[in-house]
């Protein structure tokens, strides 16, 4: 019963906040592994019907309702503050799960584009993507132990990024590696915000 | 034991009952644009105060499971849904008619055009640090 509890009375935060990061990248680019090295890592599961989850862009009209799909991604919490969330999701690496995309994206406050420099085409949508949306992001390339070593620089011109966007080097195994990726892709979106309230060539 | 490869069980059997079962056959809510994924679920009765929702028939054991977990912290949809194992789009329906009873209410995220303040940009890259 849930009488049982009444001692454990914690008060609940005035307001409290969440923020979200996307963690992109090909498959097997260390998505899962990223997340997991900052937060307690949970799969999260979706199972709806194809025109629902595509409700806010898509046209539903002929699409059929019985069209269910399940997707998992990865998601995980970090509690930076008692009212300061942050959330983080993998999103689902392959293109056929497109459509979930366009809910995780809305609304969050940057993201991590996960690059393996073996398989560099990989993260080419991704980047095309959050570029298209004007969501600020990183490129975090995950240095894979075999793989041979690409200064930042040479990444920079194989994707043909903007100059503004940081490339960082990464183990995602590691905490403190992970952790400077999300300090680096925040630090770029606070920029970005910074950059768009101020008046153009202030 | 030999037979055991050629049996599903358990998790891999796929769930008893449909999950959509659990909505009625609801698969979207009325609510549902105030439900995105990292939208906060707050419980509104302080724990064991107040009308005890266990006896408003409406509500499946579901329902006061979310009730409950919402009473000690602000959850989001995402949550719910990997804490409780359900797909997103029954926990919706199910925080949906939560909130339309006025069990909890809903912390939305910041809307997408707006950019956070910068003093949380602050105090996200900081919180980051000190992990």
């Amino acid at each position: 019963m849930a009488m049982a509890r009444t001692d454990r009375r914690i008060e609940p935060a005035a307001e409290p906040m969440a923020l979200k990061l996307l963690v992109a990248g090909g498959f097997g680019a260390g998505k899962t592994t990223l997340v997991g090295s900052v937060s307690e890592i949970r799969p999260l599961r979706t199972e709806e019907s194809l025109s629902e989850l595509g409700r806010p862009v898509d046209d539903v009209s002929g699409v059929e309702g019985k069209n269910t799909t399940t997707v998992a991604m990865d998601f995980g919490r970090i509690t930076l503050r008692e009212d300061l969330v942050l959330y983080l999701f993998g999103t689902p690496g392959q293109d056929r799960f497109w459509f979930l995309w366009d809910e995780l994206a809305q609304g969050a406050l940057g993201a991590v584009v996960l690059a393996d420099t073996r398989r560099l085409a990989d993260c080419f949508a991704a980047v095309d993507y959050f570029e298209q949306r004007g969501i600020p992001f990183s490129i975090a390339v995950n240095c894979f132990e075999g793989a041979e070593l690409h200064d930042p620089q040479t990444v920079r011109e194989a994707l043909d990024l903007d100059p503004g966007t940081p490339v960082v080097l990464c183990d995602a195994r590691e905490r403190e590696s992970a952790k400077n990726v999300l300090i680096t892709v925040v630090e770029h979106a606070a920029y970005v915000a910074a950059a768009q309230r101020a008046p153009a060539g202030a | 034991m030999a037979s055991e490869s050629d049996r599903w069980y358990d998790d891999a059997a796929g769930p008893v009952v449909r999950p959509y079962a659990m909505t009625r056959g609801r698969t979207s809510h009325a609510a549902e644009a105030k439900l995105d994924l990292i939208a906060l679920v707050v419980t509104r009765h302080a724990p064991g105060e107040g009308d005890p929702p266990a006896d408003d028939p409406d509500l499946t054991p579901e329902h006061l499971d979310i009730i409950e977990r919402c009473q000690y912290q602000a959850l989001s949809v995402a949550e719910l849904a990997a804490d409780l194992d359900l797909p997103v789009g029954v926990v919706r329906v199910l925080v949906g008619d939560l909130l339309e009873a006025a069990h909890v209410h809903i912390h939305r995220p910041v809307p997408p055009a707006e950019l956070p303040d910068e003093s949380i940009l602050r105090d996200v890259i900081n919180g980051l640090r000190a992990l």
